[in-house]
């Protein structure tokens, strides 16, 4: 079962070299393990641009969709059994990148 | 008809966790077991009177609960031609930890305290499906309204599936975190029992008080080796023993120094004695809620205030600061050094406190009380008035309001 590990931060600053470094290996680890599935950071919210093609012309809007003091930053999916085993590697994944987590399955489709 | 009555309330409360868990465990859905389990009960409530108590209520249960879980679950997959594949993990591989016994009401009553839930969930969902409680006994418990209380159930019951929040006893390494959260919502239920902070509750509500201590000694009878297990049983029977005296007949909050210590319950004070001696003779480092209970030891050993061993309540206190270095801890031994050293000292100690526990009425309490001792009339009536403002109980009120009323 998949789960999603977003990565929340008040700030833009890049990881530290020590951070950069964690992460490392925390990924080795993931991977090592069979839990890694994809992994990635974002370029900062001011960057984004919120994209509706639902009628007839696109809409684009200059910005993140929702203005907040804590973004997104980066996040984690991973392949676990079950939310414990999920919830011990969301602590390292958190420790590791030194930022707060929001750890939320995915949905299991039905067959 | 009284027999069927009888029979029928004590199977809910010796089988109703038992026919939650087993279920659980064989279908792994916790809303499919919890609803057949209700509706076997119901059948019971109609059936038992009729036909006379089957041999075995438990198994009959189990039984009855498991064709109506089928019947459920075949009325559904005839509706929706896909079966949903979310569904609870059933761990059949962990090992147990070492002194656990191998039941499915340890894994139900581990899954309903899960820490990705909030307290208050947990709180709910325990009640509901290791008590056996009804949602609107629950949402009477903690004053909300039945359908918030069932959506607040319904909506764990689904993270817990969507999540996969697995069904077991953690394994052995997680078993002391994971433990003091399921001891913390028992001694949440047990103390919203004792001291209740509604305006419209009863000061105290046996209810609540008596389940708890249900649910810990079921804890107790499925983890019979862990101490701290064995602590809150004692904290809760020793706690209990004085509910009697605690409130008087005006309803008003009766002080440990006015309790009639005769009408205290001998045999919960007997039995919870009994558990403190056997975890002091374990020789074991005592945690938090084994400290709490031999504190409550020491008090219902005693036969008036100044008979009390304030030296001993103090050390103990010492001890649990080690583990707690919390200023409500501070201020209860302060509290314990002020019967010991006198008022003064202790006001001096309880003064240092005061920007950690401005919001705490209890911190005005004691320090009225200091005050008052100390001839300091006018900053007692202050420190009540304080006080006052804060709590919540309606008794508690009712006694600061007359002792801050003797002041004038």
């Amino acid at each position: 079962m998949q789960y999603v590990l977003s990565v929340i931060a008040d700030h833009t600053e890049l990881a530290t070299a020590g951070e950069m470094a964690a992460i490392d290996t925390f990924n080795e680890r993931l991977r090592a393990q069979g839990y890694w599935v994809y992994a990635n950071g974002l370029a900062e919210p001011s960057t984004a641009t919120v994209v509706d093609g639902r009628g007839e012309e696109p809409v684009f809007t200059d910005g993140p969709f929702l203005e907040s003091k804590e973004f997104l930053v980066g996040f984690w999916i991973i392949e676990a059994p079950n939310l414990d085993v999920a919830l011990k590697l969301a602590v390292e994944g958190s420790k590791a990148c030194n930022r707060k987590l929001e750890l939320r399955p995915a949905l299991v489709l039905e067959e | 008809m009284t027999d069927a009555r009888e029979a029928l309330t004590r199977t809910h409360h010796g089988e109703w966790a038992r026919v939650v868990a087993a279920l659980t465990r064989r279908f792994g859905d916790l809303d499919i077991a919890e609803e057949a389990a209700a509706a076997a009960f119901a059948i019971a409530v109609e059936r038992w009177p009729v036909d006379g108590v089957p041999p075995n209520p438990g198994a009959w249960l189990t039984t009855t609960a498991t064709r109506k879980a089928i019947d459920r679950i075949r009325r559904e997959n005839k509706r929706e031609t896909k079966q949903g594949e979310a569904q609870m993990m059933i761990d059949h591989e962990s090992p147990e930890p070492p002194g656990a016994i191998d039941d499915d009401r340890l894994r139900l009553i581990f899954t309903c305290c899960h820490p990705a839930l909030a307290m208050e969930t947990r709180v709910a969902l325990t009640l509901r499906m290791v008590g056996g409680l009804t949602l609107r006994e629950i949402a009477r418990a903690f004053l909300v309204q039945d359908a918030a209380m069932g959506q607040r159930i319904t909506r764990a019951k689904a993270k817990i599936k969507a999540a996969r929040i697995p069904y077991r006893v953690p394994a052995a390494e997680d078993i002391p975190a994971r433990l003091s959260g399921v001891l913390a919502v028992l001694y949440l239920v047990f103390n919203e029992g004792y001291l209740a902070t509604g305006p419209d509750t009863k000061p105290v509500r046996h209810d609540l008080t008596a389940e708890a201590i249900r649910l810990t000694r079921l804890v107790r009878a499925l983890m019979p080796e862990d101490g701290e297990v064995i602590g809150l049983l004692a904290l809760m029977l020793l706690t209990e023993a004085r509910r009697s005296t605690r409130v008087s007949a005006r309803g008003e909050l009766v002080a440990l120094e006015e309790q009639d210590r005769g009408a205290w319950n001998a045999d919960r004070i007997a039995e919870g004695h009994e558990l403190v001696r056997d975890r002091l003779a374990a020789g074991v480092a005592p945690g938090r809620y084994q400290i709490l209970a031999a504190i409550s030891a020491v008090h219902t050993s005693a036969c008036n205030m100044r008979d009390t061993d304030w030296s001993q309540i103090v050390a103990l206190y010492d001890q649990l600061a080690r583990l707690d270095p919390s200023p409500i801890v501070a201020l209860n031994r302060a509290i314990a050094v002020g019967e010991l050293e006198g008022p003064g000292v202790a006001l001096a100690v309880v003064d240092r406190l005061e920007h950690r526990l401005a919001g705490y009425h209890p911190f005005h309490a004691a320090r009225a009380e200091l005050l008052r001792r100390l001839g300091r009339s006018q900053e007692s009536s202050a420190a009540y008035d304080r006080a006052i403002q804060l709590a919540g109980n309606t008794a508690e009120i009712a006694y600061l309001t007359r002792r801050r009323d003797q002041l004038r």
